[in-house]
């Protein structure tokens, strides 16, 4: 049986004859898991996740979520997906249960059934006490938590959350990972999310896919992606003086060592834990003794640095543009 | 027992999203008595002031004969009896009594075979309905720009919802609003003094109804068809604008086609407005006349079927990009 709930092949958007948006790119998404697509902003994960949902019809290439093919059976595609997109969709003039019944009338649930899962899936997001309230009453966290619970109404098998925690403040986004783990488990569903957020990617996916410029330029599971890249890194301070560095050099697994100051070394390894014991015995062997020892490990950060050859923080600015122009358009609405 | 099909099963679903969508925007619509307050204050300042102000029927009255210099009248004694010699003086007074008498049937006459009712103010009246419907089914185009913009309609688009659902639910939102305020609008005129003919009953506001509804689906369709692709407001709005007016203008809601000059009457002819207008006055001020109003009906409808089509058609080609 094909374990491949999303397959995505050369999947390519061009806009206007010109701007290639997402280009050529291909990956498998296995049942259970939490595929993350990180890049920064412009980078073609929005346009991506147009294509799988079928809102936008791809240039090139196909993809397929549950076998079916997100062009040709559309239909059958919209039906067993949720969708939480990047933007605060709901509508701000009903309240946040009028929200969520719609989204079930959208699905074709009958009434009863949504009205039964729009209270559970209220008390899941903890905005019971909230759900007669208007939208536009709603903090951020508040709206994305509304969001998750609308891309949830119909139970869908493959869930997408675009930039789920875009734009809030780090407790309510750890909040919100929290959610997204409590569904993972809750609904046994298979997730594609994107993100720009590192930390997000690494606590949250299984497997990741990066992604710049359109083009996605490694795929792995966090662990792979930073181990691809090289090391661990470990910082060893001793009480004696004397030079160990020819010492530690000699232990199997050290990849290189260099003496910082008196006592202090930096030692770069692979699976820094697993050979920090061996280390200590080592050392004590010979009658040194460690006084103290950190690991620190490679982050993703290093990982898109090395292979896009840019810090993904030059995008931060770009994000702050675009949050304020949501506010502004919802200004100007009134 | 009748086991569901399938088929059947997709129906009421897509029933249900079409119902979905109807109803959030009448929820939206009820939220915001303003709105409604806004969309009607128009037509009744049109509708009270202008109706009330313009008393085309006071133009020829007897009063204007007062204004009259009316001479004498000299004829030749032969022309009245051939044994009459010299010149026959019929003094002025006795013209201007026998015109004061016949002039308000005169007055009348020219109010009637001009408007079909002796009144300017029932005449305007119905023609508001059809401004306030024209501008609420125009408008309705907006929001589906702000679905867009808002981000709600990519979330719509990535339900199984019919796209054809999107935009049905924006017409019949409009139609049900139109006959809503319509309502209002002739609540408002029977207390301002409509004079309504022998043949209006209350039976006749289920013609009304329909009519409306009908006029109401072919504007909003064709309004949406506009709007589909548009990703600004403020072009939509400059759309909106630019046929407002000269719908109105070039119909019969202010005055009657017949005195317009020939090409005016041309576009008139076929002017959905002129064929709602002519409906609703048949069925609430004029003598019904069945053959006209069949007419009416007839052009309504094909005109509804035509356009709603398209829109549909065009939602199924435009909302997935
Ligand atoms: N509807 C559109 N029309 C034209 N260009 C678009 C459209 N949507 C996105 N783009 C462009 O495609 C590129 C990728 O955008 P997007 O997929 O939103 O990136 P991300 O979600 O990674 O921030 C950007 O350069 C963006 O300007
Ligand atoms: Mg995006």
């Amino acid at each position: 049986m094909n374990q491949d709930v999303i397959v995505v092949e050369n999947l390519t958007k061009i806009f206007n004859g010109s701007l290639v948006a997402v280009d050529h790119v291909s990956f498998n998404v296995k049942r259970g898991e939490i595929f993350g697509l990180l890049g920064p902003n412009g980078a073609g994960k929005t346009t991506t996740i147009n294509m799988l949902t079928t809102v936008l019809k791809p240039t090139e290439g196909r993809a397929f979520i549950m076998g079916y093919d997100v062009v040709k059976h559309a239909s059958i595609v919209r039906r067993s997906i949720g969708v939480v997109p990047q933007e605060y969709t709901a509508d701000e003039d009903l309240t946040g249960y009028e929200n969520i019944i719609l989204c079930g009338d959208l699905y074709g649930i009958p009434r009863d059934t949504s009205k039964k899962r729009a209270m559970e899936l209220l008390e899941l997001m903890e905005l019971t006490r909230f759900k007669d309230k208007k939208v536009e009453t709603y903090s951020g966290g508040m709206r994305r938590r509304l969001e998750l619970a609308c891309g949830l109404i119909n139970r869908p098998k493959v869930l997408f959350l675009d930039e789920p925690t875009l734009g809030l403040d780090v407790q309510t986004r750890s909040a919100i990972w929290n959610y997204i783990k409590k569904l993972k488990e809750e609904y046994d569903m298979t997730i594609l999310m994107t993100t720009h957020y590192m930390e997000e990617a690494d606590n949250l996916c299984d497997k990741i896919a990066i992604i710049d410029h359109g083009k996605i330029v490694i795929t792995g599971t966090p662990q792979e992606l930073k181990n691809s890249i090289g090391s661990d890194i470990m910082e060893i301070i001793i009480l004696e003086e004397d030079d160990v560095t020819n010492l530690i050099n000699r232990i199997e697994y050290v990849k290189e060592v260099k003496k910082r100051s008196d006592r202090s070394y930096i030692v770069r390894l692979e699976n820094g834990e697993i050979v920090a014991p061996l280390i200590i015995d080592n050392l004590s062997k010979k009658g040194y003794h460690v006084v103290k020892l950190s690991i620190s490990k490679p982050t993703l950060d290093e990982v898109f640095l090395t292979y896009t050859g840019r810090a993904m923080r030059d995008s931060e600015e770009a994000r702050e543009t675009i949050m304020s122009q949501r506010i502004t358009l919802r200004r100007a609405r009134r | 027992m009748m086991l569901e099909s399938n088929d059947g099963v997709k129906f009421k679903a897509m029933l249900q999203g079409f119902w979905g969508l109807t109803s959030r925007e009448l929820k939206k619509w009820m939220k915001e008595p303003l709105i409604l307050f806004m969309a009607i204050i128009q037509p009744i300042i049109w509708m009270t002031l202008f109706g009330k102000s313009m008393n085309i029927g006071a133009i020829l009255s007897t009063s204007t004969l007062n204004e009259i210099n009316i001479p004498d009248i000299r004829i030749p004694g032969n022309l009245l009896n051939p044994q009459i010699d010299g010149v026959v003086t019929i003094p002025s007074f006795v013209l201007s009594e026998n015109l004061r008498s016949i002039f308000p049937t005169i007055s009348l006459k020219a109010m009637e075979s001009t408007f079909g009712v002796s009144d300017y103010f029932s005449y305007l009246a119905v023609g508001m309905i059809s401004m306030l419907t024209i501008f609420t089914s125009t408008f309705s185009s907006m929001s589906i720009v702000w679905d867009r913009r808002l981000g709600f309609l990519y979330k719509v688009l990535s339900t199984p919802v019919p796209r054809s659902a999107i935009v049905l639910s924006k017409v019949f939102n409009a139609a049900l609003r139109s006959i809503f305020q319509s309502t209002i609008i002739l609540g408002l005129a029977a207390i301002l003094g409509i004079r309504f003919s022998s043949t209006f009953s209350l039976l006749n506001i289920l013609a009304i109804y329909l009519a409306i509804f009908l006029f109401s689906m072919g504007i909003s369709s064709l309004f949406l068809a506009f709007a589909l692709r548009s990703t600004r407001h403020e072009t939509q709005m400059a759309v909106v604008n630019l046929f407002n007016l000269p719908l109105m203008f070039t119909s019969n809601a202010f005055f009657p086609t017949r005195m317009m000059p020939e090409w005016l009457q041309g576009i008139a002819s076929i002017n959905p407005v002129s064929y709602i207008t002519d409906a609703l006055r048949q069925l609430t001020i004029y003598q019904t006349n069945y053959a006209t109003l069949l007419i009416d009906f007839t052009y309504l409808t094909v005109f509804a079927i035509l356009l709603t089509t398209v829109g549909i058609i065009l939602s199924w080609k435009y909302l997935t990009k």
